[in-house]
């Protein structure tokens, strides 16, 4: 028995892994400012890897635990105290259905598959990116403020990833909104960076808004924002298929998930958020964050499941962001900007296994994305590090042998993302393509062709990235040129572990079809299996997560797809090689060359942002930054200045005028009559008493005298 | 010789007026401060003489002791008189009475 309990002790205390974070982020609020970089960098990369050494710990003892016959495959569940609401009991509020439920949200943690991988992927990236951090940011102003910030993200993230409930995982969500802010903007002297951190900060409130009335609705219906609460309610049989306030709620907490995870069509501000530093865009903007929505919508999935039209729309924008994103990216010459619409793009990806009711493959998508593409982040930075400061790949070129660990460990990543066998991104990416490509008995076919374009293109603009950087004439200036310097081994050690992992986090879902086990599908089963039973009760068996098993023997269309996809990465490769291979000063663009118009859409992006503009702001637009949907336009603006500033104002004079009568109240009628009146009246009475002192002691004395000798002669001659 | 035997009670009491008389013209009309404590002084001077002449007219020894009272109450009342005037001249450069006025109305 003391074993046992021995061995639950990380399990039990698993609300240490965020707080730890947190410990440290409070620490540089209140004494960062007088704390030397070492200090600075002890604590807060301190507190990460602890923080992962008790992720590992935690997840470590709880596939031990889950494995017990008394709770097979249940999610661990520890409750610290009621945070919202009363645990009594007598606070309630009223249901769809008439009964009451208590209003009590938990402060809560819920460790199970899913959840592990999320802790153990942002705590493990996490701390990579703190390291590379203290060498990327080691000549920065304002360094505690920024592992402050780093700090503080983490321990939001973990929130949103370990909370029990929708209520204190909206709690995470917001958190890490407001880091994403902070840290976009964390050179807020500069007007591109604030504006861009207004903007994604806007965006987001508008996914937010979408959460929060979804997660109103699951509420109403269910009774209970807990996770377990839900899911078993979901999977009670009590709701049919296609439930349309299920519909509602699910698809409600996708505009969270588009507004989070920068999806068609609240994307926009993922591209701009590339103002903060690198390591932020790494961390926070490619390999976590981000990701958040796909967890939401991952952990829904018993919800989204009852709801087969949220799952097709989930699916499309998946797709269409994918490919969307991915075009923009083909003519991109910011070499940050080429990552960030990539990183929109793979979030389609993923959205799209979700929908497609893959959520495995989705999740696992997640996972190898966020090594390869932290990688590519990370080495960007090591780029601009080298650089100068330059992140226009236009002036960039021949590299390779001057940053060659930055090099290699970038085209590993490249490798990875582009699909190539074997490394991380194949087994994923094909993984998605293929339950695309059987799921509803192949009515996902055009999503699987949009995938599959998406593939080629990705592969086109991440060699082109590597080609115009790493290969090609040297472009850049002589004096940037004599500068050029490999990074510090705090910022190459990081990369080479993130390579390492984009090369092996693949082989964890080897598919079944090239003699792996998948295990990584194998570890999710008790988070996602149901949905098939689910099905299988209702009498669709074929439907979505089963129909990937049901068509698992049809092998050879899977090897071919996957011939397909590897395929379609060579002809990427094969093309940009091409295009870009021997780029000198003044190379031209092929798609400039053979369609000009098309090239000039792509590189302004579509004009989305003006259409926003158009349509939201009333064309505002401030330096290169468009504000988006900042201000929603003249009305908005004229009722800020007019009613609510006008109720401010009037408030305001309110108050100066009571103000005035109470200080007129005050001089003439407390001080006046109740205060300086009696010593008016006295000074009055005593005016006659005050003659006889005029002050001159010898007339003093002689009054005396005269009264003694006055005295005497009365008593002698009386 | 034979006047002295004959110096009765009412000339020591004629010399203590006399005395009595300077002092009190001394304190009521001199402005110098140091004068009035000394035109005190007479005024008690006068008082111990009293006292002394009639403790000889009735033979107790009650009026001798009391006089040896008053001039040591003298001295004190000499030495806190003093002090005042030294705080009265350190602020005021000046020891005249007639600029002692300050507590009046």
């Amino acid at each position: 028995m003391m074993s046992v309990e021995y061995r639950m002790l990380f399990l039990e205390h698993i609300w240490l892994i965020p707080l730890l974070p947190a410990f440290g982020a409070t620490l540089m609020f209140f004494f960062g400012r007088k704390l030397q970089k070492a200090t600075v960098s002890a604590v807060c990369v301190g507190t990460i890897m602890l923080a992962f050494l008790l992720a590992c710990g935690a997840v470590l003892q709880y596939t031990a635990w889950s494995s017990q016959p008394s709770h097979f495959h249940r999610p661990y569940q520890t409750v610290l105290y009621t945070w919202l609401g009363s645990d009594t009991g007598n606070l309630t509020y009223r249901l769809h259905d008439g009964s009451t439920a208590p209003f009590q949200a938990d402060a809560g943690f819920l460790l199970d598959p899913l959840s592990s991988i999320w802790l153990l992927f942002v705590t493990g990236v996490g701390m990579l990116i703190h390291i590379y951090s203290m060498g990327y940011m080691a000549h920065e102003g304002g360094y505690y403020r920024f592992f402050g910030y780093l700090n503080l993200f983490m321990f939001s993230m973990l929130t949103l990833i370990l909370a029990n409930n929708y209520v204190l995982m909206f709690v995470g969500w917001e958190g890490v909104g407001l880091c994403s802010y902070l840290l976009i903007g964390f050179y807020f002297h500069r007007k591109s960076a604030s504006d861009a951190a207004n903007k994604a900060f806007i965006v987001n409130r508008i996914g937010d808004a979408g959460f929060l009335l979804g997660m109103f609705f699951i509420a109403w219906y269910f009774g209970s924002l807990r996770y377990t609460d839900v899911t078993r309610l979901a999977h009670g049989g009590h709701f049919a298929i296609g439930d349309p306030i299920i519909t509602a709620a699910t698809l409600l907490l996708f505009v969270g998930a588009c507004g989070k995870s920068a999806q068609l069509p609240l994307y926009i501000w993922l591209p701009d958020a590339m103002e903060g530093p690198t390591p932020v865009s790494a961390l926070i903007h490619a390999a976590t964050m981000v990701t958040a929505g796909v967890y939401m919508v991952a952990r829904s999935n018993a919800l989204f499941v009852l709801a087969p039209k949220s799952m097709l729309v989930v699916a499309i924008v998946g797709a269409l962001t994918a490919i969307f994103a991915a075009s923009i990216g083909l003519v991109q010459n910011d070499i940050k900007r080429v990552l960030a619409y990539s990183t929109v793009s793979q979030l389609g990806y993923m959205f799209l296994a979700l929908g497609v009711g893959a959520f495995a493959a989705g999740v696992f998508h997640v996972f190898t994305h966020a090594f390869f593409k932290a990688l590519l982040f990370l080495g960007a930075g090591s780029v601009i590090h080298a650089m100068s400061g330059e992140q226009d790949m236009r002036n960039m070129g021949d590299l390779r042998k001057r940053i060659p660990v930055t090099y290699w460990t970038m085209l590993i990543a490249t490798l990875a993302i582009t699909g190539i066998p074997p490394f991380a991104g194949f087994v994923s990416k094909d993984e998605i393509l293929w339950q695309t490509w059987t799921s509803e008995h192949g009515a996902y076919r055009v999503l699987w062709f949009v995938g599959y374009a998406t593939a080629l293109m990705t592969a086109f603009y991440m060699f082109r990235l590597v080609y115009l950087t790493f290969r090609g004439r040297p472009r850049m200036s002589h004096e940037v040129e004599h500068h050029i310097h490999e990074s510090p081994t705090s910022m190459t050690a990081p990369l080479v572990v993130l390579a390492i992992c984009s090369l092996f986090a693949g082989w964890l879902g080897w598919p079944h079809s090239l003699g792996g086990s998948d295990r990584f599908a194998q570890f999710l089963e008790p988070v996602f299996a149901r949905e098939a039973q689910v099905f299988t009760e209702e009498g669709k068996a074929a439907q979505l997560a089963a129909g990937a098993k049901e068509e698992e023997h049809t092998s050879p269309t899977e090897y071919l797809l996957m011939f397909l996809s590897v395929a379609a990465a060579g002809v990427g490769f094969y093309m940009a090689g091409r295009a870009y291979g021997k780029a000198a000063k003044g190379y031209t663009e092929p798609i400039a060359v053979a369609a000009p118009p098309v090239y000039n859409t792509l590189l302004n992006k579509y004009y989305v942002d003006e259409g926003y503009d158009y349509a939201f702001t009333g064309r505002r637009k401030s330096g290169d930054v468009r504000l988006g949907v900042l201000g929603a336009g003249e009305a908005s603006s004229w009722l800020d200045t007019n009613v609510i500033d006008g109720a401010v104002n009037g408030a305001g004079r309110i108050t100066r005028l009571t103000a005035t009568l109470s200080s007129w109240w005050d001089k003439w009628i407390i001080d006046g009559i109740g205060v300086n009146g009696p010593a008016i009246f006295a000074r009055m009475l005593s005016y006659p008493a005050r003659l006889f002192a005029w002050g001159l002691v010898q007339w003093y004395a002689l009054v005396m005298t005269a009264g003694l000798v006055g005295f005497v002669f009365y008593y002698v001659y009386r | 010789m034979d006047a002295m035997l004959h110096i009765s009670t009412s000339h020591y009491l004629v010399l203590g007026a006399a005395l009595f008389l300077l002092g009190v013209i001394g304190v009521l009309t001199r402005r110098n401060v140091v004068i009035v404590l000394m035109s005190i002084e007479l005024i008690l001077n006068a008082v111990n003489l009293n006292l002394v002449a009639f403790s000889r007219l009735w033979g107790g020894l009650h009026g001798q002791v009391f006089s040896i009272f008053v001039i040591t109450d003298a001295a004190a009342e000499a030495a806190v008189g003093l002090g005042i005037l030294i705080a009265f001249f350190r602020n005021k450069e000046t020891i005249n009475v007639d600029e002692v006025n300050l507590l009046k109305w």
